[in-house]
């Protein structure tokens, strides 16, 4: 009777397990940011799949652990101990042999996941060794080799703690980043001075920039509106600050604003920055640590 | 006596310090293993406490978005000095303090191979502890390029002084290496060279085989780091372009040999704390420890692989394809014998007499929150997913689950369980439950909420944020107070059980493991004589006299 109650309760507890698992999984994607293009998709889809198979692993190892806790607990003063297990070699080689096999299906999953994000363009070509930094970027030929056509060129200037975005068929600056939707965008990336890392959330990509190579990758945004690029590698004192507004807009709305902005003259654009440096006794309590100067605020023809 | 032939050295020290043994000198002069491993708990505990306090000043930053409490060089600063001294100041060498304390005593020993060494190796860490603390003092302020010291940025030096913060991190890191490539010698030549006869390597308690794996890594890994250090001196103080890439220097280069060990430095962390759960459950269990072998050998499994796994920390930088799939593949076999123990826990408490107390409070939630930090670091290790949350707050939270809900959870199950060996006088089970409580609780508030946090995009190191990102940080916030208001009750009640606590047996947990054959505290010399081990450990379930309200009940 209690061995049949005892698997009942297990059946029950293993189908509340795989409920409650496949409900995170697909809760899943409601913790991540938007959808801004193809890769998030995926990256989304593995995402869930990880929690799907994380919570029921931990549920079955914690559900183990609390069953003991909450029925195994020794009387008041018992101190005697109880019968001895040192263990059983078909168990062990059990718990060895499936989670060997489990890795292998994470990492076959992660490959063939990463495989069609690499067909989007991840991958970075790197330049090496780029003459002379202060050489206008637009002498280096960008070369592609995705199959994917690209539609637009753009290089990304990263320093302490700007970025500038220039769109060399226009001629046009900004330190706003605009795209147009569904089209592949080609970043050249570049930084004059630390290791900086392009990130949007939205894109679930993210790429660092070494100083003094150029890194390129593509981009293609899947989702209209306004989003927010981050410096993702630590770059200094003001590295919070270093942040963009990315604009992904239907191709009639880019192209109207690139011919807005190359109306414009070039002017310095507004740098939070240089602004907290010269004001740098009014922030917070003063350690008066010296900080890298900021570079100077880009000349643009287009800042927000 | 034995056929050890480092024995003999070991005797003649002893004798030595035996004319120390009285009044305040022994703690200054003392080459006995447990004095110097009572050194290195408070010690490093004081350091744990300061940088501790560096947090709770980031955590008050972060409760608004804006940047209004610090200003930003002191921000970093304070990340980077919690993140290094947390480490290299607490998580390392407080379990060397352990192990100092620990592993002669449980293999028999009568002290470790090298007490002079030893000795020294201690006094490095308060030295390089306050070398480190004083460049809060310099005009330079400290180093504020994070505790990875990646270059270019922390070779930048904005005072142009000679004498900078990262300059002083540099000699810190240098010699607190130097420190433990001591201790790694004198740890290893003690566990091969010293066990007491009988004492065979499967017979070793797990907690030894653990530090053993741990120490080994140190040996193999450690010069890199160190030797990282010396470049980036050269470069900051002489000009030598090594790592600057507009000198044809390769800032990936620092970052291939920085995580070669710190990766496997976090294996370093962690093993010792699986061994303290090793010896905590079966205790508390009443029962052996389940698959003893594969558990030992599980230790040099993970201390194996974890030299093969440093690249997954660079997948987004610039890292080519192939090496982003290999370094996935061996990230992800970790977890095959951390699983092979944490299977092991769980079948050794099924079906054993639990007893509650704090120590097997600490390690059973030491134990889950370790699960769900193994989950998140396999997400982690797959590259599609880690280049979303890679250097966001989700690895923060991963590491923090690690760092302290697993490993520092450990340190105090460790020091509540030999409390009454190393005093002889037991702890207060009230303040010990309070405190269980209060870090339980307050780790999990601190901790949890960086997952979503990251996952929403938020970077870490950022002293301002989008204000999206608020509400969970203001959890993280007041969890973080929390946490650091739960450190009260154990230091009450640590002093005052040392003076004031009850005498207890030598074995008052009723423990195996040669460690409480001796007197608590033990003597100088540990053993009065020398035992002669003749049975596997953990022979938990030889007492047949249950009490008669004891009934199995399943």
């Amino acid at each position: 009777m209690k061995k049949i109650l005892n698997t009942l309760i297990l059946a029950v507890f293993v189908i509340v397990s795989i409920l409650v698992s496949y409900w995170l999984g697909q809760q899943a994607y409601s913790w991540m940011p938007a959808q801004g293009t193809a890769e998030a998709k995926r990256v989304d889809g593995l995402f869930s799949f990880l929690v799907t198979l994380g919570t029921f692993i931990f549920l079955g190892i914690v559900g183990l652990i609390m069953y003991s806790i909450l029925t195994c607990r020794a009387s008041e003063g018992d101190f005697s101990d109880a019968r001895p297990d040192r263990g059983n070699p078909k168990l062990e080689a059990l718990w060895t042999g499936i989670p060997i096999l489990l890795v292998l299906w994470i990492a076959a999953q992660n490959f063939s996941i990463y495989q069609q994000i690499d067909i989007q363009g991840l991958t970075p070509i790197v330049h090496l060794h780029i003459p002379s930094a202060t050489e206008p970027a637009d002498a280096a030929t960008i070369v592609n080799n995705n199959a994917k056509p690209v539609s637009e060129q753009i290089e990304v200037v990263a320093k302490q703690w700007s970025w500038t975005f220039r769109y060399p068929a226009r001629n046009v600056t900004s330190t706003e980043l605009h795209l147009p939707v569904n089209q592949s965008a080609s970043l050249a990336m570049r930084s004059e001075d630390v290791i900086h890392g392009f990130y949007v959330p939205e894109f679930r990509l993210k790429q660092d920039i070494i100083p003094n190579r150029i890194i390129t990758f593509t981009v293609t945004p899947l989702r209209e509106g306004k989003y927010r690029l981050h410096d993702s590698h630590f770059s200094g004192t003001y590295f919070a600050t270093m942040t963009a507004d990315v604009y992904i807009e239907s191709p009639e709305a880019y192209t109207q604003w690139l011919a807005q902005a190359a109306a414009r003259k070039p002017a310095p654009a507004k740098n939070q920055a240089v602004a907290e440096y010269a004001r740098r006794q009014e922030y917070g309590f003063k350690s008066n640590w010296p900080s890298v100067a900021p570079a100077k605020p880009p000349i643009v023809n287009y800042s927000s | 006596m034995t056929n050890n032939p480092i024995e003999g050295i070991a005797s003649a020290h002893e004798s030595e310090h035996i004319e120390q043994e009285t009044g305040w000198q022994r703690y200054f002069f003392s080459t006995d293993h447990k004095v110097i491993g009572i050194q290195y708990l408070v010690t490093t505990f004081i350091f744990f406490l300061i940088a501790g306090l560096f947090s709770m000043v980031m955590r008050g930053e972060l409760v608004t978005p804006e940047s209004d409490i610090v200003d930003r060089p002191l921000y970093n600063g304070l990340f980077t000095m919690h993140g290094t001294m947390m480490i290299f100041l607490w998580i390392i060498p407080t379990q060397v303090g352990l192990a100092n304390y620990l592993v002669p005593l449980m293999i028999g020993a009568r002290d470790m191979a090298f007490p002079l060494l030893n000795e020294i190796a201690y006094w490095i860490i308060p030295f390089a502890g306050l070398l480190l603390l004083s460049s809060f003092l310099l005009p330079s302020g400290t180093a504020q390029a994070g505790w990875w010291s990646y270059p270019p940025v922390s070779l930048q030096n904005p005072s142009g002084h000679v004498f900078n913060g990262e300059l002083f991190w540099i000699l810190g890191i240098a010699l607190l290496g130097i420190s433990s490539i001591m201790g790694g010698v004198n740890f290893v030549t003690t566990i091969v060279k010293m066990r007491a006869p009988g004492m065979t390597y499967f017979r070793m308690p797990i907690f030894v085989w653990t530090v053993l794996s741990a120490q080994l890594l140190q040996l193999f890994c450690l010069p890199a780091l160190t030797g990282a250090a010396i470049l980036l001196f050269l470069e900051l103080t002489l000009g030598a372009p090594l790592f600057n890439p507009f000198k044809e220097g390769s800032p990936i280069l620092y970052q291939h040999l920085f995580w070669f060990y710190s990766h496997p430095a976090v294996y370093v962390m962690v093993l010792p704390a699986f061994g303290v759960f090793s010896e905590v459950i079966p205790a508390f269990s009443r029962k052996p420890l389940f698959g003893y072998r594969s558990v030992a050998l599980a230790s040099f499994g993970i201390a194996i692989v974890s030299t093969l796994v440093w690249v997954h920390h660079m997948f987004a930088s610039g890292t080519p394809g192939w090496m982003r799939m290999l370094f996935m593949l061996t990230t992800m076999l970790v977890a095959v014998p951390t699983g092979v123990k944490v299977f092991a826990w769980a079948a050794t408490i099924w079906n054993g007499k639990l007893h509650l107390q704090t120590p097997m409070l600490f390690a059973l939630a030491g134990v889950v929150m370790f699960v769900f930090a193994g989950i998140t670091g396999v997400m982690l290790g797959s590259t599609a997913f880690d280049l979303h949350v890679n250097n966001t707050y989700f690895v923060v939270g991963h590491f923090h689950y690690v760092v302290y809900n697993t490993i520092t959870m450990a340190i105090f199950a460790a020091i509540y369980y030999w409390f009454p060996k190393i005093t002889g006088r037991m702890y207060a089970e009230g303040w010990g439950k309070l405190h269980f409580w209060l870090t339980f609780i307050g780790a999990n508030l601190t901790f949890f909420p960086m997952h979503p946090l990251g996952l929403q995009g938020m970077v870490r190191r950022i002293s301002s944020y989008d204000p999206q990102y608020q509400s969970w940080n203001i959890v993280a916030s007041i969890g973080s107070f929390l946490l650091g208001m739960a450190t009260l009750p154990f230091i009450i009640n640590m002093v005052g059980s040392t003076l004031q606590g009850r005498k207890v047996s030598d074995n008052p947990w009723h423990a195996t493991g040669l460690e409480w054959t001796t007197s608590s505290p033990p003597p100088v010399e540990n053993f009065e004589e020398i035992p002669v081990v003749t049975s596997a450990p953990y022979g938990y379930g030889k007492s047949k006299a249950p009490s008669p309200g004891a009934t199995d009940r399943e």
